[in-house]
């Protein structure tokens, strides 16, 4: 049961790409559309997402973000469109297998398993990646690999010392962060995250901010947010989506200024 | 075979069918709506045939006289049902929610032997009614088949009609998408619920009535429309009562048609049916893809 | 053993194991003191229970509701019938081939029923137990509504079913593997990740299981044990008929569960136990007077308040009484 390698997939294949691709691009989103019936959920968008940088995702609601988070992580099917992560194609690809191939995911409400400690939903979590799961004679306790990618994805998350805890009786702002740490267990290269400051108050922010401005050197971050002032504080790129399509990609300075993303969105008194 | 074979068989799967779709409709409403799963919703329809029996010597002629009168009953029973026993299972999951509907089939089978016994009854068809009409040269086909089918198609109708285009069938579609939503708009979704229910039952002991006739009556004939129709609303679809029309229909051509070809193994080929709908469509014809 | 992680054992067996191993010892050691009726109830129960621990697989630690698992039972049961022939057979080959048929079912039925969820599931493996069922009562396959009766019994050697003694020993050593084999998949990461599929399925897709093929095993592994819990059947009770595959009996098994506790492996055994004591109960003149003949009124009525009133079974009212002895 060998353990994922400690330096992401995407350094060393990062190393190997030249020939002017941007060598840090881990996921790459071309012309994705969602259509339900009549409705176009998602309209022709087109991202892309590098390591060592958060990528924000911002919008009304309604503007399809989570469509577009879903169909990234492999929940929907995309009607028209790419997705690559790392040179491959995966768009048709089941989620489990997404996730087995580095995308790792949060989501808006919190999905943790409450019954059980906050370790062992992390070990549950890493324990997808561990090889011969009919092997039933050796405990799940006992397995070697999902233990220390579970201690490792709850010191990176700051839950350490919580190991023991019965991760229902967390606060909500520990939830949140037991989510990401979940997210981290199954050791990703992309993190798509789902509104993980929903329903956080000031310093519960500041510390999964702190988090994520940790995160980012190792990983290639998608941000979904409602939060303006944490978006503007964290992301390095923020691409705003209006009515299922992007209206405006570029680096937070800009996104700030530019006019139509202030008539559509940030005008509204935030 | 001949034209009028095929013709009469054409007629049986249409009957059959439509009968199927009154006891599923109210099945997949209560499911719908509710979202209680009923494994004693075949009791109603038994229940319902029953009724028949035990009703025909007092109306004797008076056929729809005493089919309004089974009705009524029936819609009385389920209401106080409701009220007594099933208003407590919306609460509870699936696994309690059939656990103990399977439990109220027991109650129903024996206090149905209690009171009627186990014997088999033929109920007879009312006088003007009897008989056949000719359909092209060798074949006839009952009067009374053809007016199952057409009561069943003005229950229809009526059902669309209820549903689409009166303020009850408003709030029994809102109620369906969203409980809460329609508890704060102050409809009294107590109320609601135990008009549904009362419905339903009505209408799966109104099938039995009709069907008394046809198919006599005896002790099984609860389990066996259950799982049919159980199997009508894997096809058709949860919820939805023009999945279960079209299901109830597919399902009766099928069965009808399986019987004529393939005698012996005739039961199976709903199942195999379902079995190919849920390697194409698993949420069903008409349900909606989760 | 309970199928969440932080209830379950240090890393040996030694704690949780240690009861149910005296029980078994218990049980061998009290084998030969039985009376003949004695012993027959105690195969019954046995029998009942490694069927009931199918059903847990499935619906206590993986969280599938299924009310079709007569279905496997009944086929393990005809398959050893069918394929012992007028010599009798082998006792170790026909329980293979029962489980193998009864699992070649599950897998066909397992892969239709899992593309649904809720509701649909609980339907959809009724309307396949019923299919099957219709098979054996309808076709010449089964034998017709009657049934088939079973020539003689299966043997392996020196162990042959027609002893009364050979099959209660028989019966326990099955019990016996069958609950050690579940324990063991309790604990693992197996278990782990069906304890985590019956919890939040979506967490786990996103975590990288491939969930529908857990599902899928786990559904066949309990069709397979059902299959064994219907070699021992038949071969008990030397006929089979197709109310074997009925709803009741699925009905009646998935009461057993609940009976007991769901989601614990003893729970399984006791419910298996207590739902059949109780039917006995309820059906003796002895015990309930001119109510005995009409054991279904009083059965579907228990059944009523006792899910209404213990949701959590036998177990879980032991817990309530004394929270000291909580699994």
């Amino acid at each position: 049961m060998s353990p994922r390698p400690a330096v992401p997939k995407g350094a060393r294949t990062a190393a190997r790409q030249g020939e002017g691709t941007p060598v840090s691009r881990l996921l790459a989103v071309e012309q994705l559309t969602r259509r339900f019936g009549g409705l176009v959920a998602v309209n022709a968008v087109t991202l892309d997402l590098h390591l060592g940088e958060v990528h924000a995702v911002i919008g009304t609601n309604g503007a399809g973000k989570s469509t577009l988070i879903n169909m990234l992580s492999g929940e929907i099917e995309a009607s028209v469109g790419r997705i690559t992560l790392d040179g491959q194609d995966i768009t048709r690809r089941a989620q489990y297998r997404r996730a087995l191939g580095g995308v790792g995911r949060s989501y808006q409400r919190t999905t943790i398993f409450p019954e059980f400690t906050v370790h062992e939903n992390c070990r549950l979590a890493a324990q997808a990646a561990t090889p011969r799961p009919w092997t039933i004679w050796q405990s799940a306790q006992g397995c070697a690999a999902s233990n220390a990618a579970a201690d490792a994805a709850l010191e990176a998350a700051g839950l350490a010392a919580e190991a023991r805890r019965i991760a229902g009786t967390l606060s909500h702002g520990a939830k949140r962060q037991l989510e990401v740490a979940m997210c981290l267990a199954t050791q990703p290269r992309v993190l798509l995250l789902d509104e993980p400051l929903a329903g956080m108050g000031a310093e519960e922010t500041d510390r999964m901010l702190t988090l994520l401005a940790q995160l980012k050197a190792t990983h290639a971050i998608l941000l979904v947010e409602h939060d303006m002032d944490a978006v503007f504080r964290i992301a390095d790129r923020i691409t705003v989506m209006v009515n299922g399509a992007v209206i405006a990609t570029g680096a937070p300075a800009e996104i700030r200024v530019n006019p139509e993303v202030r008539t559509a969105y940030l005008g509204e008194g935030h | 075979m001949d034209f009028g074979t095929f013709l009469v068989q054409c007629l049986n799967s249409v009957q059959y069918g439509l009968l199927l779709f009154l006891v599923a409709s109210g099945l997949t409403l209560i499911f719908g709506i509710m979202g209680v799963i009923n494994l004693a919703h075949g009791s109603f329809y038994m229940i319902g045939a029953y009724m028949a029996f035990a009703l025909s010597p007092l109306f004797g002629d008076q056929f729809l006289v005493m089919l309004a009168a089974g009705v009524v009953m029936a819609a009385v029973f389920g209401y106080v049902l409701e009220w007594a026993f099933f208003s407590y299972l919306y609460q509870r999951d699936h696994l309690q929610q059939v656990l103990m509907t399977y439990g109220l089939i027991l109650v129903f089978e024996e206090l149905r032997s209690i009171l009627v016994g186990n014997d088999v009854h033929g109920v007879p068809v009312p006088p003007w009614l009897a008989g056949s009409f000719a359909l092209g040269d060798l074949m006839s086909y009952p009067w009374y088949r053809l007016f199952a089918s057409a009561a069943c198609v003005v229950l229809a109708l009526g059902l669309y009609a209820v549903v689409n285009r009166t303020k009850l069938g408003m709030m029994i579609r809102a109620g369906a998408s969203n409980r809460d939503m329609v508890r704060g708009l102050g409809i009294d979704i107590r109320r609601l619920y135990r008009i549904v229910f009362a419905a339903g039952v009505a209408l799966a002991a109104l099938a039995g009535m009709i069907a008394a006739p046809m198919s006599s009556v005896y002790p099984n004939m609860g389990a066996s429309v259950l799982i049919i129709c159980f199997v009508v609303v894997v096809i058709g679809g949860i919820g939805s009562i023009t999945g279960a029309l079209v299901a109830s229909l597919l399902v009766g051509f099928v069965d009808t048609f399986g019987k004529v070809f393939f005698a012996e193994i005739s039961g199976i080929g709903v199942y195999l049916l379902m079995a190919i709908i849920l390697i194409w469509r698993p949420e069903g014809l008409m349900g909606r893809k989760t | 053993m309970t199928t969440t992680p932080s209830s379950a054992a240090r890393p040996g067996l030694a704690g949780p194991a240690l009861i149910p191993a005296l029980v078994a010892i218990a049980l061998a050691l009290a084998g030969p003191t039985l009376g003949p009726y004695g012993a027959d109830l105690m195969v019954k129960m046995m029998i009942l229970s490694i069927f009931a621990l199918s059903l847990q697989l499935l619906v206590g630690m993986t969280g599938l509701v299924s009310l079709g698992h007569a279905a496997f039972y009944g086929i393990g049961a005809y398959v050893t019938v069918l394929a012992s022939g007028s010599e009798g057979g082998n006792l170790l080959v026909l329980g293979l081939l029962s489980m193998a048929g009864a699992a070649g079912y599950a897998l066909v039925v397992g892969a239709l029923s899992l593309r649904t969820r809720g509701v649909y599931f609980i339907m959809v493996t009724l309307a396949f137990a019923q299919m099957a069922y219709f098979v054996f009562h309808d076709t010449p396959v089964g034998g017709g509504s009657d049934g088939i009766y079973l020539y003689v019994r299966p043997a392996a050697g020196a162990l042959d079913m027609e002893n009364r003694t050979v099959m209660f020993y028989v019966v326990l050593a099955a019990l016996a593997a069958t609950y050690a084999l579940l324990a063991l998949i309790g604990r693992s990461r197996f278990g782990a990740a069906l304890a985590g599929i019956r919890v939040n399925e979506q967490r786990m897709r996103a975590a990288g299981f491939p969930v529908y093929g857990y599902k899928l095993a786990a559904f066949v592994l309990a069709g397979a044990l059902a299959g064994l819990a219907g070699c021992l059947v038949a071969s008990r009770d030397g006929v089979v008929n197709p109310e074997l595959l009925g709803w009741h009996n699925s009905g009646e098994v998935l009461l057993m569960i609940i009976l007991g506790g769901l989601g614990h492996l003893r729970g399984a055994v006791i419910g298996a136990v207590a739902f059949t004591l109780l039917k006995e109960v309820l059906s003796t003149h002895a015990m309930v007077g001119p109510l005995a003949n009409h054991w279904q009124l009083t059965l579907g009525i228990a059944i009523i308040v006792f899910v209404a009133l213990l949701p959590r079974g036998l177990i879980g009212l032991a817990a309530r009484i004394s929270p000291r002895n909580t699994p």
